[in-house]
């Protein structure tokens, strides 16, 4: 039960968000909060950075005290999690890219991939989607627009 | 300017071809996107703003907010035939638009939606053209207390009704306060929680931060969820899609109640055009004859919800365009395209920029007969995007959104920023913590300190400033009441379990 509770979302994003409020109200504290002139840089700050704190704990709260009266989680799913958080990656991935390959390769990795593994297509799917997609792009935002795009190292 | 006047030069300005041309163009993307499940109005908006940036402020405006009620027509047309919202603005819709569908009336309920959507979405325009310069006249006695008292009233609204716990919806703006404050300060050139990194240092931009946290963030919940849905037969030929003489004459007060309800509610920060179809249809099941027969697919069912969230849109422009004060994250978006355009939302833009408030006002009611036009034909033409195989879809919104982030500053690493963001809205979706809270606090932050820092400046530092006059004082209350409202449930239990 304990360990449960530990792994909750909650109680994961209350621990979260009161360590990045004791940040932000550290940092803040460091800064003129109020001077002669008024309020400094760190007025502002600090007080929403202890508000977060204190919002936190009351989310972490409730969380425990909603655990002893009733249990209402549904399972989570994994399966779809996963399948986001592969598509996150390879978004990452092919912004990381985009230095060396350019917008338009690495856009079309990305819809390569997305269809190879994410959404299970065939490989002459995938590939002709995302060449397709790319040229797509292209003759819009480059020809069409004249939007200026990440170039890589090949030029374009 | 009086409200006559205005309109005759609004007219003027917003039938100029080009103008009517980004009307049609944004009617047009809204509808689209408005069918596609999964990308809203918001994101949507985002993407595009970038491209807007050659183009005149009147034109952009224009498009975009036709983009905006474009959505709201095009969301019934996925509810009605696919049981699956467009837009969470037409989930209520769903209810009786897909049971008729499913009787083989879905050409009279397509038909009812466009039309309620024309009558609710015209009411609320003619009340934003009386309204708004009423509104504009008062708001011209703020000062910063008030200004900051507004911008927390508002706040507080959006925090209490943009998610079921209002502890994370309080999280989430202080979240967008926190990014906002990323950069140099506003009044000392201090550098804020910039990690040591110049690129911080102008600040995170808002186009990133909201492409990321609406269309990243919608992709990757629809990638997560992966549902399989079936597309209902569409009827085709106009004939087929306008309901009979009875049908209309069972919806005469849904179309009332629709615009009053769907106009009331706009105008509340927060409440947005989901909340005003839910009332909405729980107002029309409430006093209606036959209570029972909801649900089972009756006109009323979709006129109702249909009516208020497009009539949410001209109450929704009002606190935008006469203080603004966004009320929700797609006005956000709108109010930041303002700004970029060097226009300046609040009680004197009627008088500064009279060609863009005015013009976009007309365009609202050109738009919206564009949009019962483009609505009622061409709907079975509309639904075959709905054929579009998302393994196309998704990455060309991923492809649109790396544009958009690009654009703002041509740098790549906006484009990381961006899928960051990207996480922390799925983070966010999942978690079940709004987005919205997060987005106005990231588009009112700056405004909202520096309101509060000149209002202690002029007091010396003297707190009492924000309660000592009385439209601050009155403001300041209400947005503790708001905040205070959730929690008397609590208070009464533990008063009964003490005595």
């Amino acid at each position: 039960m304990q360990k449960n509770m530990l792994q909750d979302g909650d109680v994961i994003a209350g621990a979260l968000t009161a360590a990045l409020g004791a940040y932000i109200t550290v940092t803040a504290s460091r800064w003129d909060v109020m001077g002669p002139e008024g309020p400094g840089p760190g007025f502002f700050p600090m007080g929403y950075g202890l508000a977060l704190i204190v919002l936190s704990l009351i989310l972490v709260f409730q969380r425990f005290s909603a655990a002893q009266s009733k249990v209402d989680e549904k399972p989570f799913d994994w399966a779809g999690f996963g399948r986001a958080a592969g598509a996150w990656v390879a978004f990452t991935a092919s912004a990381g890219l985009m230095p060396l390959l350019g917008f338009y390769i690495s856009f079309a990795l990305l819809t390569l991939f997305l269809g190879l593994f994410i959404f299970g297509k065939p490989l002459k799917t995938a590939v002709i989607t995302g060449v397709a997609s790319a040229l797509g792009f292209f003759v819009i935002f480059n020809l069409a627009l004249d939007v200026s795009l990440p170039v890589g190292l090949l030029g374009f | 300017m009086d409200i006559m006047a205005g309109l005759a030069h609004g007219f003027s300005v917003a039938l100029m071809p080009g103008n009517l041309l980004w009307c049609f163009v944004g009617c047009f993307l809204g509808t689209v996107i408005g069918i596609l499940p999964g990308l809203g109005p918001a994101a949507t908006i985002a993407m595009l703003l970038p491209m807007t940036y050659s183009m005149s402020p009147t034109s952009g405006i224009i498009m975009l907010t036709g983009i905006y009620y474009g959505a709201k027509y095009g969301g019934s047309t996925t509810s009605i035939l696919l049981n699956m919202p467009g837009e969470s603005s037409s989930v209520v819709t769903c209810i009786d638009g897909y049971q008729m569908a499913r009787k083989g009336r879905a050409g009279a309920a397509l038909g009812i939606a466009a039309i309620a959507s024309f009558i609710a979405g015209s009411f609320g325009i003619v009340a934003l053209s009386v309204m708004a310069p009423m509104i504009s006249d008062f708001a011209l006695s703020f000062s910063s207390p008030e200004y900051f008292a507004l911008m927390a009233l508002g706040l507080a609204l959006v925090v209490l009704l943009a998610g079921d716990s209002l502890v994370k919806g309080l999280i989430a703006l202080l979240i967008g306060l926190w990014l906002t404050s990323i950069g140099t300060d506003l009044f000392t050139s201090q550098s804020r929680f910039t990690f040591g990194q110049a690129s911080l240092l102008s600040g995170l931009d808002f186009m990133v931060v909201a492409i990321g946290v609406f269309a990243i963030t919608e992709v990757l919940s629809s990638i997560s969820e992966k549902e399989e849905t079936q597309l209902l037969p569409v009827p085709k030929g106009l004939r087929n899609l306008l309901p009979s003489w009875e049908e209309l004459k069972a919806c005469r007060f849904a179309f009332a109640n629709g615009s009053i309800v769907g106009f009331i509610i706009g105008v509340l920060p927060g409440a947005g055009a989901s909340i005003a179809s839910f009332i909405s249809y729980g107002i029309e099941r409430a006093f209606s004859r036959h209570p029972e027969k909801f649900g089972t697919g009756i006109p009323e069912g979709v006129a109702a919800p249909e009516g208020a969230n497009n009539a949410d849109t001209g109450g929704a422009l009002i606190p935008l365009l006469t203080l603004g004060i966004p009320g929700g994250g797609t006005t956000a978006i709108l109010l930041s395209a303002l700004v970029l355009w060097g226009v300046k939302p609040g009680p004197l833009m009627m008088t500064e920029s009279p060609d863009i408030f005015w013009g976009l006002v007309a365009s609202l009611y050109i738009g919206n007969v564009m949009l019962l036009i483009l609505n009622l034909p061409m709907v079975p033409l509309f639904a075959q995007i709905l054929r579009i195989p998302v393994f196309v879809l998704h990455p060309l919104i991923f492809g649109v959104s790396v544009i958009g982030a690009y654009s703002v500053a041509g740098r790549v690493f906006d484009i990381i920023l961006l899928a960051g963001f990207g996480a922390l809205g799925f983070a966010m979706s999942r978690l079940k913590f709004p987005v919205a809270p997060l987005v106005l606090g990231f588009v009112l932050g700056d405004a909202m300190e520096r309101a509060l820092r000149q209002s202690l400046m002029m007091s010396q530092g003297d707190l009492s400033i924000l309660t000592s006059r009385p439209i601050s004082a009155v403001m300041l209350a209400a947005a503790v009441a708001v905040l205070f409202l959730p929690l008397l449930p609590h208070f009464r239990r533990l008063k009964a379990a003490a005595g």
